[in-house]
This record gives structure tokens, C-alpha cells and sequence, in this order.
């Protein structure tokens, strides 16, 4: 059966059509944000420069992407038309009337639909890994950095353990098929997931301490919400069902959290070092607060800065580590919709199309290049002041 | 400077030994071993069969006691066939004496490769070569493009120049090597045609303009524009120092400070990165070589993992792991050396 094309013009219409709630949320968001940016801290001032903009843009048109990929991608991200198989961007699909503004790949899906939906995985996977590397990485870092001594010297022995190891070996070891088997994820799951409710623990207590009403309740909902999350995750058991995880996810997130946690845990130990020589530091540590008071409520605070553009640059990092898992075939379902699973199966038929493997390569590059562009302009702001 | 190093050497050995601790327990763990057994044998065999391979075989001995012989402090015994009493190898394709012998990694015997049938030592030393050529063209491209972006991007901080190379290798370092290998095959191995999309002839051929180039274009590119920021950063420092300012106001040519003044100064910092870019380049070299075929380090990492190929996969884990901490002691040392403030006592 012969394939009908719509023109180039056409299709790039059809693409910018396509995605009109994310042109309207952007426009709503982004008019917002420049009319009230005096009053909205950092984040209003990265709209004084140009690499700022394009950062917030190139990231929100992702979010919001993600945020609405049900109503952007007009087909299945999984379903087969078998007409379609290795269809040139532009062809109309005979059942719907509607075209495969990108084409199809060899098992005749559509790569638009395909590329909209990856953006879900990684927009989800990546940041959510980055706040527990975060987590872990920022518990961990302020004693070593502000104890020093038998503490930091373990600690620092750990993450270089860590460090040394080579990413994608670490993943070829932690992300199998068969590890899935052992306890070995879970167990890790269940130490890392720990680290977020420790955190906050400490944080309410050592500030709340002499206002127990007050504490009780911080404390009691930081286990409430902690622990049944931490339930839903680690065990699978979430009483509401609400929050699941695959296993093959938790896998991924597990390993991705083990690789970024110690370069977190450096910088944090090196902003401690630093700022433990401050004045008010020593104006605390005279006042006789507690050394877990100082390290949350007195360091962490002022080391915000460098931690917000590492955390930017770290999302980017995570999104191109869930890629290479990807390309290598590791621990995502290999139907799975993801950018790094799709550009290892276009680049195997590069010779023949090269239509499959340019969406998922270019959204990757630019959700990467928005989030280091994010990164640049807040150096750049925090610099300033 | 001499305990210094030393003591480096001394962590260093402590972190090799508890790294490969860590990767035997992984490989050895029981879905690996079984999928191994299961490739030896067949598709088809029972479990009694597979656990008397694994017994037979000493899969299944002390966890410590078999790590001891991997690193040649415990003595391996010979396979004895119950029925006729003589030793029979546990591969065909490695010769294995009759006699209990020390075997190890400290005897310089990297054990057996399953996938390859043949000794770990043959096929990985030539793959490390292959790997080590295709290193050197990348540092070459690569370290001299870094160095002179980031010294033009970091000589007049704000500059036109300055913003147009600043977000050139922010896109670089936004661009992993999965991502840029396939730019550049579309465009000059499928729509220009000039270069080869694969390297696998590099191998058999000899290395040629034709299938090399894309290949190290695709590793130089990730690390260029990290490097060239690090020159950046470290040049714009040096520019605001007040020793260039007294070289300006002494008359001398603008090209002259950077030249004589501030290069030498600006250049400590990257050179630590570039030595730290190893570890960096070694998930670029498995990722390059998987692309582009090129049946190097990487490749074989990526057989032996796949396969789980347990000594494979520890020699490999064993090389890689020394590559890098060997990089960390040179850029410590080098810095130390570079950089007479830092000197160590």
C-alpha cells in the first residue's frame, strides 16, 4: 500500500501544533515570571541575561512536555501500525488520518509520540535521583566536613571507593537482570531511602527542640509521609497503592542515586570546610548551639548557592547517565519509550534511516544544554551578589 | 614529597584491594554464576547438573578462599575426575598444570575468558593497546583545542568571543558521546560519505583518516568543552591578579602578558582536570567503541559483562580501576609539583 506525505511545512506546522498546551503554559508561566521578577529572589533575576532565559525555556518546554505528553503525542508510544514500519517523517497513518509528523521506526512506532513520552522518564527518573543523591550526599558531607578527623577520613575512603570505580562498569555490576533476584537493590534502596527522613528528622528537632507541640507534629508528618513513601518504594507495599515502583526502576534509580551520592558528598565537604571558618560560625558555636544546629541550620544555608547550579548541572549529568543505561540496553524495559533505549535502536540502522535517531539525540542534547545553561546563568547571578 | 607518595600508594592498593573484593563479590553472585554454568553446559540442563558443574568446578568453595587464589595467595587445586583420577583442565582452551600452583594476579595470571576461550591475558593486553592508540589520538585533538578555547574565552572575560566559546562548550559537555557519535556518522558517513560510520576495520586493516576519525572526534568533543571551562575559569582568575596588571602598566603588549605572564599560571588547573578526565574517558571509550566497533578495551568490557565472563570481567575491572587511580596520584603529585605553593612537606 503507498504511504501519503504531508510537505516539510507541514510537518514542522503539524510538530508546533502539537504541542500547543506546552506554548500556552509557557507563555502563562514565563509572563508571569517577567512581570514579577523583582520579587521573586534568584530565580527572577535569571531573566536578565540571555543565557538565563534560554535555560528557563529549553528546561520548562521539557517539563511542561512531560507534564502534558498524554495530550501532545497524538499516538500510543508502545502501539504497532504495521503499515508504518520505517515510514518517512510525514506520512499519514490510513486508520486515523493523522501523520507520523517524525516518521516510524523499524517496529513501526511513532518516534514523535516516542520522543514525547521518553520525556516523561527521564523528566521524572532524573531530578527524583538527583534529590536523593542530594539527600544522601548533603547528610553524609556536613559531619565529615565539619567533624573532620576518623569521620572524614572514613567517609572520604568510602566515596573515593565509590568514585574510582568507573561509571558504566559500576552500572554493567549494579544494574542486571539477574540482580533483581537479590536482595542487593533493595537493601541499597533501603539505605539511601532512609536518608531523606533522617535528614528532616534532624532538621525540625534541632531547631524546634524547645517547642515540643510544634516538633511532634514536624516530626510525626515527616514519618508519616516519609515512611509511607519509603514503604511504597522499598517494599512495594504501599497500603493506598498509590505510589509503586517496578523493580527494574528501582534498580536504575538505585544505581544512578549510588553514582552521583559521593560527587555530592565532596562538594559538600569542601563548602563546610570552608565556611567553618566564618565568623558565624564561631558566634553559634560560642551561643552553644548544638554541632547538628550549626552544620543544618548555619552551613547549609549558606552554602545554597554552589549546591543549587551543582544540582542543575547534576540533573543534566543524571539525564545523560540514564541515556548511557539506555544505549546499553541496561535495566529499562527495551520497548521502553526512553531517549537513551531509542537512540540505541536507531543508531543499529543508521546506514539505512536516520529519521528515528535524531529526535530522541536532539531532545536529550537540548534538555541537557537547558539544564547547564540554567547552571552557567546561576553561577553567573550568585557570582553577582 | 617521598611519604607523600607513599602513603598515596599505600590507599591506593587498600582501594584496589576493596574494589575487586567488590566486583568478585558481584560477579560471583548466584544469577551470575548460574547463567555462566548454564553457557558452559546447555540450555536444557537440570539443576542437579548445573550445582555439580559449579561444585566441580570450585564455583562453590569459601568465598574468601577463592578471592585468594583469584589474587594468588591461596594455591588452586587441579580438577580431579572422580572416574579415572587424572586432572582434567576446567577450560579446554587454558592450559592448567596438573599440580596444585599459586595462580593469581599477583603471579601475573589473569585467569581464563569463557567468551573468547582463551587465557584473559591474550585477549585483553591487545585490546588495551587498540584502546591505548585510540587514546592518544583523542588527547592529542583534544588537550591542544581545550587549552587554546579556554585561553582566547578566559583572556577578556565578557567579550564577544568570550560568550560565543563559553556557550559553544557548554553545549560540547551537554553532549554525550552516544548523542555526538551520531550527529557526526549522519552527517559524514551517511549524507557526505567521507568518513567510515564503522572503526571495525581499524582493527583488521591498520588505522586509516577513513575509519578513525569519526570515532575520536565523538570522545574529543565531551571532554573539549569540560576542559576548555576549566582553562576558562583558572584563565579569568589569573587576568584579575595584580601581578598582569603591573606587566600591563609596565607597557608590555597584550599577547605578551598572556604569553609570558599569564599562561604558564592559568595552566596548574587544567592540567589536574585533564588528569582527572580519565575515569571520564574510560565510560567514553566503552560507549565509542560499542558505537563505532572497535574492538578495544571498552568492547571487551562490554562482551565480558554481557556474558559474564567472571575473569574477563575482574581483569577488566582490575585495569580500570588501577588507570584511574594511577591518574589521581599523577595529578596530585603533578600539581604539587606545578604549583610551588602547594609544595608538600
Amino acid at each position: 500500500m503507498q504511504l501519503e506525505f504531508i510537505s516539510a511545512g507541514q510537518i514542522i506546522l503539524g510538530v508546533l501544533f502539537r504541542f500547543w498546551p506546552v506554548w500556552l503554559a509557557l507563555a502563562v508561566v514565563l509572563g508571569a515570571s517577567i512581570a514579577y521578577r523583582r520579587r521573586l529572589g534568584l530565580y527572577g533575576q535569571l531573566f536578565d541575561s540571555y543565557v538565563g532565559v534560554a535555560g528557563v525555556l529549553i528546561c520548562l518546554f521539557w517539563v511542561f512536555t512531560a507534564l502534558f505528553s498524554a495530550t501532545v503525542a497524538p499516538f500510543n508510544p508502545l502501539g504497532q501500525i504495521a503499515v508504518m514500519k520505517d515510514a518517512l517523517p510525514g506520512a499519514i497513518e490510513p486508520e486515523s488520518g493523522q501523520a507520523f509528523l517524525f516518521g516510524g521506526d523499524k517496529l513501526a512506532r511513532d518516534v514523535f509520540s516516542r520522543m514525547v513520552y521518553g520525556s516523561r522518564i527521564v523528566l521524572v527518573i532524573a531530578p527524583a535521583a538527583t534529590v536523593f543523591a542530594l539527600m544522601v550526599g548533603i547528610t553524609l558531607g556536613l559531619p565529615a566536613g565539619y567533624f573532620g578527623g576518623l569521620i572524614d577520613n572514613v567517609l572520604s575512603f568510602l566515596a573515593n571507593l565509590v568514585l574510582a570505580f568507573p561509571v558504566i562498569l559500576l552500572f554493567y555490576l549494579l544494574v542486571t537482570p539477574g540482580i533483581m533476584d537479590t536482595p542487593i537493590p533493595y537493601a541499597m534502596a533501603g539505605l539511601f531511602f532512609l536518608f531523606p527522613i533522617i535528614f528532616f528528622c534532624t532538621l525540625f528537632y534541632t531547631r524546634y527542640k524547645h517547642r515540643p507541640r510544634l516538633l511532634a507534629l514536624q516530626l510525626g508528618l515527616t514519618v508519616l509521609i516519609g515512611g509511607w513513601v519509603y514503604v511504597g518504594l522499598v517494599f512495594d507495599a504501599d497500603p493506598l497503592g498509590i505510589i509503586s515502583i517496578r523493580p527494574n526502576e528501582l534498580n536504575i534509580f538505585v544505581a544512578v542515586v549510588f553514582a552521583s551520592a559521593p560527587g555530592v558528598f565532596r562538594i559538600v565537604r569542601g563548602l563546610v570546610m570552608d565556611i567553618n571558618t566564618r565568623d558565624y560560625i564561631a558566634a553559634a558555636q560560642t551561643r552553644g548551639e548544638s554541632p547538628w544546629y550549626v552544620m543544618l541550620w548555619e552551613v547549609l544555608p549558606n552554602a545554597r548557592g554552589p549546591l543549587i547550579v551543582d544540582a542543575c548541572l547534576r540533573i543534566g549529568y543524571t539525564a545523560i547517565l540514564l541515556g548511557t543505561l539506555g544505549y546499553f540496553g541496561l535495566g529499562l524495559a527495551p520497548e521502553s519509550p526512553d531517549w537513551g533505549t531509542a537512540i540505541k535502536d536507531a543508531s543499529r540502522l543508521l546506514r539505512s534511516y536516520i529519521h528515528p535517531a535524531l529526535p530522541p539525540t536532539i531532545a536529550l542534547m537540548s534538555f541537557v544544554l537547558g539544564l547547564n545553561l540554567l547552571a552557567d546563568a546561576l553561577r553567573e547571578q550568585s557570582l553577582k551578589d | 614529597m617521598l611519604t607523600f607518595i607513599t602513603r598515596r600508594l599505600g590507599t591506593m592498593v587498600l582501594t584496589m584491594l576493596c574494589l575487586t573484593l567488590v566486583v568478585f563479590f558481584m560477579v560471583n553472585l548466584e544469577p551470575n554464576l548460574r547463567k555462566l554454568s548454564i553457557s558452559q553446559l546447555d540450555m536444557r540442563s537440570s539443576d542437579e547438573h548445573i550445582e555439580s558443574w559449579l561444585v566441580r568446578n570450585g564455583y562453590r568453595d569459601n568465598f574468601f578462599l577463592r578471592y585468594g587464589r583469584w589474587l594468588g595467595v591461596v594455591q588452586k587445586q587441579p580438577n580431579v575426575n572422580p572416574q579415572t583420577g587424572q586432572p582434567v583442565p576446567r577450560f579446554s582452551h587454558c592450559n592448567e598444570p596438573a599440580e596444585p600452583y599459586y595462580g593469581g594476579i599477583l603471579q601475573g595470571d589473569f585467569g581464563c575468558s569463557t567468551k573468547f576461550k582463551t587465557t584473559v591475558a591474550a585477549k585483553l593486553f591487545p585490546a588495551l593497546g587498540a584502546t591505548g592508540i585510540l587514546m592518544f589520538w583523542v588527547m592529542v585533538t583534544m588537550v591542544p583545542v581545550a587549552l587554546l578555547v579556554g585561553i582566547f574565552a578566559g583572556m577578556r572575560e565578557g567579550s564577544r568571543t568570550d560568550r560565543t566559546l563559553s556557550v559553544a562548550s557548554i553545549a560540547t559537555t551537554a553532549t554525550p558521546e552516544y548523542v555526538s557519535g551520531i550527529f557526526f556518522t549522519v552527517i559524514f558517513a551517511t549524507w557526505l560519505g567521507w568518513l567510515n560510520g564503522s572503526a571495525a576495520t581499524a582493527t583488521s586493516q591498520g588505522i586509516s583518516f577513513h575509519n578513525f576519525t569519526l570515532p575520536v572526534m565523538t570522545m574529543a568533543i565531551y571532554g573539549t568543552g569540560y576542559i576548555a571551562r576549566m582553562t576558562r575559569a583558572s584563565m579569568v582568575e589569573v587576568m584579575t591578579q595584580q601581578f598582569i596588571r603591573t606587566a600591563r602598566l609596565k607597557g608590555l603588549s597584550f599577547p605578551g602578558v598572556v604569553v609570558k605572564h599569564a599562561l604558564r599560571n592559568a595552566l596548574i588547573a587544567p592540567f589536574t582536570v585533564i588528569m582527572l578526565q580519565f575515569p571520564w574517558l574510560l565510560t567514553g571509550v566503552v560507549i565509542v567503541e560499542v558505537m563505532f566497533r572497535y574492538q578495544g578495551f571498552g568492547y571487551t568490557l562490554v562482551e565480558a559483562a554481557g556474558n559474564n565472563d567472571i575473569d574477563l570481567l575482574l581483569g577488566c575491572s582490575l585495569v580500570s580501576v588501577f588507570v584511574v587511580l594511577l591518574t589521581q596520584l599523577i595529578s596530585d603529585v603533578g600539581y604539587a609539583y606545578l604549583n610551588p605553593r602547594i609544595r608538600v612537606q
